[in-house]
């Protein structure tokens, strides 16, 4: 099975601070990964990595075919990156963000309209102000602008966060359905009931580095 | 995935930013009311029509720059917010057409607002212009606006992940801008006609605005994806 993801003894450097000691993984194509460890572990600074946001100090880093010590800038494109804040416009309603974001990707009407279905976000919350929305409704909008992007590998750090029951529910389902897609996933999470939910592999971090 | 190019990016981001400004209608009911506010104390303080009449074209520029700091903070508030700016730059997304995208909104919102401040500011302190000289006004207008747009949304960029990001924006780019400030004052002194001078006189200075504002754009094209990333 070809591997999305291979790290190999990688070093990531904030200032100083090693936010990844030597960190080790491999993820198949179309796999679900939940990364799992305490704050401070190192798994934002992983998915960070993962998305060609930061770049390796040592070791090797190879996503989607591309090295990223070398080639960083062309995985973005192909990476759908959902991190602790949602990147969305607060100002504007989550339809325009899903026009936005889909636009900037190529998308049609068609493909933003199903995504928006798909995430549950019709009428009245369609045409409602991001920034007047609970937690939970931003995190399906975010979610619905990178299935506009058709993204090749989804990277969500607490995914799950500030969903209720439903929403957490609805949120596994997508992930299960873009999984057999194609898509590969990894998220970040201290649900360890989540990994069980999902069919999914799960890896532990501790101290910038993967410890099984 | 069928991504845009720099120009369909740039096309998306403007109308983003002016969709937003519309929605929040900050410049209309916040910077123009603060503007003209600046120029309503310059006459108290100056409190002489001679002096004013004088002074009318430099006034004009301060109010219009310091209105840029509020119009570049305000763009990239709605992009830092929420993490925008940096999910731009994770999905790939052409930031040269962002820097453009981002400039052409600022310069539309900056243009908008010069055109309400020049009429104030000539009604406010009096000043009579002839038509060739409003003609010289309108280009000088245009390349002070290339100018402070570039500059503004340029430096903006680079701190737009910092703290203090309100006070620190006049005090990087004040210094940057003082050519503009220089010869815009300059150009619109030749159009009014003050102390002697003629539209001819003004010329040199409106070619300076654009040198600067070529510079910048170009800077800004080439340098943005890694500014926003520092």
């Amino acid at each position: 099975m070809s591997a999305v993801i291979e790290l190999h003894d990688v070093v990531a450097l904030y200032g100083s601070h090693p936010a990844l000691a030597g960190a080790t993984l491999r993820v198949n194509r179309g796999e679900i990964i939940v990364v799992r460890g305490p704050n401070g572990a190192g798994k934002s600074s992983l998915l960070r990595l993962c998305a060609g946001l930061v770049a390796p100090s040592r070791g090797t880093a190879v996503v989607l075919d591309h090295d990223l010590s070398v080639d960083r800038d062309r995985v973005g494109k192909r990476v759908g990156l959902l991190g602790q804040r949602n990147g969305l416009f607060l100002d504007l309603s989550a339809a325009e963000n899903v026009q936005f974001w889909g636009q900037l990707s190529g998308a049609s009407a068609a493909e933003m309209s199903e995504a928006m279905q798909r995430m549950g976000i019709t009428n009245s919350l369609a045409t409602r102000r991001v920034g007047s929305m609970s937690t939970g409704q931003r995190k399906r909008v975010a979610l619905a602008c990178l299935v506009t992007r058709r993204a090749e590998l989804w990277l969500l750090d607490e995914p799950h966060s500030g969903l209720d029951a439903s929403g957490r529910d609805e949120l596994d389902e997508v992930l299960r359905q873009a999984a057999n897609a194609g898509a590969t996933i990894v998220l970040a999470s201290h649900e360890s009931e989540r990994a069980e939910r999902l069919g999914a592999r799960v890896v532990s971090m501790s101290g910038g580095q993967v410890v099984s | 995935m069928n991504s845009l190019g720099t120009g369909g990016v740039a096309w998306h981001v403007a109308m983003k930013d002016l969709r937003i400004e519309w929605r929040g209608r900050v410049v209309i009911n916040q910077v123009l009311p603060f503007a003209a506010l600046v120029m309503v104390a310059f006459a108290f303080a100056l409190d002489s029509d001679a002096v004013l009449q004088r002074t009318a074209g430099g006034l004009v520029w301060l109010a219009t720059m310091f209105s840029t700091f509020l119009i570049v903070q305000r763009s990239y508030a709605a992009d830092v917010d929420d993490g925008a700016l940096e999910s731009l730059r994770a999905a790939g997304i052409d930031m040269q057409g962002v820097f453009l995208g981002k400039s052409l909104a600022v310069m539309v919102e900056l243009f908008l607002l010069q055109c309400v401040l020049v009429l104030v500011g000539f009604v406010l302190y009096d000043v009579q212009m002839s038509l060739s000289g409003w003609g010289m006004l309108l280009v000088t207008m245009v390349g002070a606006t290339l100018g402070l747009g570039f500059v503004g949304v340029l430096y903006g960029g680079l701190i737009a992940g910092a703290g203090y990001r309100e006070t620190l924006l006049p005090l990087l780019v004040l210094p940057v801008v003082a050519p503009v400030l220089l010869a815009a004052t300059r150009a619109t002194e030749s159009a009014i006609g003050v102390s002697g001078l003629t539209i001819a006189d003004g010329w040199p200075w409106v070619g300076i605005l654009f040198v600067f504002a070529g510079i910048f754009g170009l800077g800004g094209l080439l340098s943005f994806d890694s500014v926003v990333e520092g």
